[in-house]
């Protein structure tokens, strides 16, 4: 049905362009006064007319179809039937309604539900098709509108230029829409979340037991939603992962920038950015098929035991994931640091060892910071790797051979599956999502705060 | 000033002679931290590449197997009277398979045993008749060969992957028995391995000298710990047989006398260190297999060149399936083309027209810095925060279908849009500014020229960054789970952009957590083949960006 009225619209669109196109030519060669705007002009601002506001009908109407449906079904129902209902039971018979609509019949549905069932699906058929009769019809009043105002003096290039910057206006808000969304879904149901479960234990519970079901009346979850362990995992994944990380990623960065022949660098540097570049899943699997068993053979060679799923195996790996991140950054920092320093300690008598630790570093160090507080953004809000690689069990622990779970997993398990959005399970999930978000925003910010104070010092 | 300096305090003047040992000693010092630092970059750098191609090794390794299936010729007689001429997809293709392969074994008969014997075939097999009857409609009536995969245990037998015996005992034991060969009390008689002990026959095991009840099974631990000074556990009492008290009791019910004394006897193993002590290893029937039976007709089949292994595309053109050896990438595949086409439509001519808007049109105020601001966080928003935004605004609010590509593709454009504005702007900002005075010059409006002249030379480096943003965006696969793009499609018939699908990653995600070995070699190869999409893309990146890098 959509695509179909899709598919009528966009012709319409075109044969408006070609009617507006037309008719200006025609004015064109017959009227004496000179056409304002070139023929192609008048043609586009058709096409706009038309296109514009039938497009925007068209989502608007499914916007607001559905509700809007629901709410007449609501409201059809008998009275006696609705009357005492809670919004929980309310929701229930509607879905009902619904899936009987749709003819998945599980039991015998009672003559209400199967009347509303019909009056649903009637209704549905009813504004699908009054959508595309409006939408249509908007679009050909486009046509006669347009191709009324055309005419010799009609300024189409510059309304058409109008529209465009509109246009273009509209697209850069999708961007701040996407902020506002995010902002708004995770503060949304995470506020619902703490309803149910208090802040105040959120934050500072040492107990993480989100798959045990909570009873409507038990408004407490009994100690079950404290997020510390999975906070401290997150910690310690991370700075295992940081630990692989910077001193390769530094080691790699300084080699590069100083001693390497310009041949080297750059044969060796596209390699290393290889290593930004594969998908996370990919890491995911090379834990669990390489990484954990070598490392679990290890412990055993040496006399410990391992867990397959410890944090080691997830930290290092994600470390592996973060070489070029730590490497390309602080080669950037370590190059942008002025020829004269270098000079100034070559005169001195330094060696290059000795002009990069003494000189080079001290003076690069805000931007390596920074990129290494990038990478711990990244480290933090990293999943793939993690959810196949670490431990799904919160256990409160910094022993990095134990299995221990992330904010991330944590999300990807309740989430994964059926969702329910009354469920404090689910909404766990958006509240760890917060904490989430509201943590990396706040490490890059202060990453390219220092980055960005350490470029003005040379600049 | 000159005062301070005037006041220094002398400094007795240090002797530096440069060619004193110790200033020789000083900067052979120096130029060592110097080489030290420069081992350590080179090792790092090293360290790294290493571990790029232990991955992409380890992938390989694992994953080229899955370009294979192994497979029997099947001859099948295809009855007309149960083949339906106009409707061929829907006769019982399980038995006719099934008694195809059964012709084999005439020998087998019981209904029990046949049922085990059909587990050497995939389960699959039975579409893969069905589909080659539905392709080849002509053939009903004859007799055909056709070639249908086996089962995952027997295809990765035949490849080589698992092995058909594994070991019963673990490296601790082995080397637990190793120390009674270092000590030399083994021997072997009638195919037979014993050990040779000197057993003390401890009056006080023998309660009120009944030497009918005594606990000869003590007498033989004790006389056999004397051989682990410093044992580690008291796991080396499994290595005798069960039998060995039973032969101490013989000797002493023979004898009576020996209560006091120590006998030197030899005692049986027990039946994995028996087999380690005479041939050297100790093997059981590897678990996948559910009888030595199993494999006989296994061996039988490949005796009789019936089974072969060769290169398939099968990975590609099959759909998904819960048996490993005839699943297949091919909903993955038209999953993440779905999302990558509905990904691009919406994050192209997006990023575009904010990238022009924001470095050309835009004045410089508090919205446009906002926005630009906006943009960048969005860069480093983690993944799984998209996949949190797709599921409470475009599936829970706006009531899309869960698991549809069209949902997947909005998501990841959200994503991608931040590369591509960024990408646009520095292409933007690339064009010289002649190019501009020139259009004004000759009395285009400000749209015409950055839409007739600037856009179009800044395109090269437009679409370098698009396809670097969706190779991206291939790749992700958190936001896609979270919406529910991780489907089982068994058919790729119904495809489109409202139905449940999944994605190439998302694929790879569940083939990884699947249980079955063969998955293990599929997950290996999926990931190659989205290893070589992104290859691909971003060598057109490459070849895009220097074919636009051009001297103005």
């Amino acid at each position: 049905m959509l695509s179909y009225l899709s598919l009528v619209l966009l012709l319409l669109i075109l044969a408006g362009f070609a009617l507006g196109h037309r008719k200006a030519l025609a004015i064109g060669a017959t009227s004496d006064v000179r056409m304002h705007s070139l023929a192609g002009y008048h043609g586009w601002y058709v096409a706009a007319l038309v296109g514009i506001p039938s497009f925007l009908l068209v989502l608007l109407w499914l916007l607001f179809q559905g509700p809007v449906i629901d709410w007449l079904l609501i409201g059809s129902l008998p009275k006696d039937r609705v009357d005492g209902l809670g919004q929980g039971q309310l929701d229930l018979l509607v879905s009902q309604i619904k899936s009987v609509a749709a003819g998945n019949i599980f039991s015998k549905p009672d003559s209400v539900v199967t009347a509303a069932a019909e009056r649903y699906n009637r209704w549905n058929t009813i504004a699908n098709w009054s959508m595309v009769a409006v939408a249509i019809a908007i679009a050909l009043v486009g046509i006669a509108i347009a191709q009324q105002r055309i005419s010799a003096r009609f300024r189409a290039r510059n309304t058409v230029e109008l529209v465009m910057s509109g246009l273009m206006i509209a697209c850069s808000l999708i961007a701040i829409l996407t902020t506002f969304g995010i902002v708004a879904s995770l503060l949304y149901e995470s506020l619902r979340f703490f309803d149910k479960v208090p802040v105040t234990e959120f934050l500072t519970g040492l107990n993480w037991e989100p798959q045990i079901a909570i009873r409507e009346d038990q408004v407490t979850g009994g100690g079950a939603f404290g997020a510390i362990p999975v906070f401290a995992g997150t910690l310690l994944i991370a700075l295992i992962a940081m630990a692989v990380a910077t001193p390769i990623g530094l080691f790699a960065a300084i080699y590069l920038t100083e001693y390497a022949s310009s041949k080297f660098r750059a044969v060796i540097k596209p390699i290393l950015e290889i290593l930004a570049g594969i998908p996370t899943v990919v890491y995911g699997f090379f834990a669990v098929l390489t990484v954990a068993p070598a490392i679990r053979n290890f412990g055993q060679a040496v006399g410990f035991d391992v867990a397959p799923n410890s944090a080691l195996v997830a930290g290092g790996v994600m470390g592996i994931m973060l070489i070029p991140f730590i490497s390309s950054l602080s080669d950037d920092a370590i190059a942008a640091v002025p020829q004269a320093m270098r000079d100034g300690s070559y005169a001195l008598g330094a060696t290059k060892g000795e002009t990069t630790t003494k000189v080079l570093l001290p003076a690069a160090l805000p931007g390596i910071m920074g990129g290494i507080l990038l990478a711990v953004s990244r480290a933090i809000g990293e999943t793939m790797i993690v959810v196949m690689a670490a431990g799904i069990i919160a256990s409160f622990t910094f022993n990095p051979f134990e299995p221990v779970t992330t904010v991330t997993v944590q999300i990807m398990t309740l989430l994964i599956g059926d969702t329910e959005f009354d469920n404090p399970k689910t909404l766990a999930a958006f509240a760890l999502g917060l904490v989430l978000f509201l943590a990396t925003l706040l490490v890059n910010v202060i990453a390219l705060r220092i980055v960005q104070k350490y470029r003005e010092q040379y600049e | 000033m000159s005062d301070g300096i005037a006041q220094a305090p002398e400094v007795p003047a240090r002797e530096s002679h440069w060619g004193s040992d110790a200033a020789k000693r000083r900067v052979r010092r120096r130029y060592g931290a110097d080489r030290r630092l420069q081992i350590y970059g080179i090792g790092a750098i090293g360290l790294a590449v290493a571990l790029l191609g232990i991955l992409f090794s380890s992938l390989l390794f694992s994953g080229y197997v899955a370009f294979f299936t192994t497979k029997v010729g099947l001859n099948i007689y295809l009855d007309p009277k149960i083949i339906d001429q106009a409707d061929p997809g829907a006769a019982n293709y399980r038995k006719m398979t099934r008694s195809a392969f059964f012709a084999y074994f005439p020998e087998v008969t019981s209904p029990k045993e046949r049922r085990q014997l059909a587990k050497l075939l995939s389960p699959g097999a039975k579409y893969v008749v069905r589909d080659y009857v539905v392709a080849h409609p002509e053939e009903i009536g004859n007799l055909v060969e056709i070639k249908v995969p086996l089962s995952d245990p027997y295809d990765q037998l035949y490849k080589g992957v698992i092995p058909r015996d594994i070991d019963a005992l673990s490296s601790d034991r082995i080397a637990l028995f190793k120390v009674l060969q270092r000590r030399g009390v083994l021997h072997v008689e009638n195919n037979k391995a014993y050990v040779k002990a000197d057993v003390y026959v401890n009056p006080q095991d023998v309660p009120d000298g009944d030497i009918e009840t005594a606990d000869y099974q003590r007498m033989v631990n004790e006389a056999f710990r004397s051989f682990y000074m410093s044992a580690r556990t008291p796991a080396y009492e499994e290595i005798l047989s069960k039998e060995a008290a039973a032969a101490v009791k013989a000797r002493v019910l023979a004898d009576p006398g020996l209560v006091g004394k120590t006998i030197r006897i030899s005692l049986p193993l027990s039946e994995h260190y028996d087999n380690l002590a005479r041939t050297g290893e100790a093997k059981v029937l590897n678990p996948r297999f559910s009888s030595k039976k199993d494999l006989e007709w296994f061996d039988s089949l490949k005796k009789r060149g019936l089974v072969s292994t060769r290169f398939t595309w099968e990975l590609f053109f099959n759909a998904d399936s819960r048996f490993p050896e005839v699943a297949g990438l091919a909903g993955a595949l038209t999953g993440s083309f779905l999302t990558l086409l509905v990904c691009f439509l919406l994050s192209f001519p997006i990023g575009i027209a904010t990238a022009l808007y924001m470095e050309e049109f835009a004045p410089k105020n508090r919205w446009t810095d906002l926005i630009e601001v906006n943009i960048n966080n969005l860069a480093a928003v983690p993944s799984v925060v998209f996949g949190l935004l797709g599921l409470a605004v475009f599936l829970n609010a706006f009531g899309l279908p869960r698991s549809a590509p069209v949902v997947g593709g909005i998501v990841l454009s959200l994503m991608t849009l931040p590369t591509i504005i960024v990408a646009t702007r520095a292409a933007l900002m690339a064009v010289p500014p002649s190019i501009r005075e020139g259009g004004y010059g000759v009395g285009a409006s400000k749209h015409q020229v950055m839409m007739h002249h600037v856009l179009p030379l800044a395109m090269p480096g437009i679409l370098t960054g698009t396809i670097i943003g969706l190779a991206r965006a291939l790749g992700e696969t958190a936001p896609l789970l979270l919406i529910g793009m991780n489907a089982f499609i068994p058919s790729i018939e119904n495809m489109g952009l409202m139905q449940p699908a999944m994605a190439l990653p998302t694929q790879i995600f569940s083939w990884a957590d699947s249980p079955e070995r063969g998955f293990v070699s599929r997950t290996s190869a999926a990931i190659l083949i989205l290893l070589a999409f992104l290859i691909i893309m971003n060598a057109i990146a490459v070849f895009l960006r220097h074919r636009s890098e051009r001297k103005w």
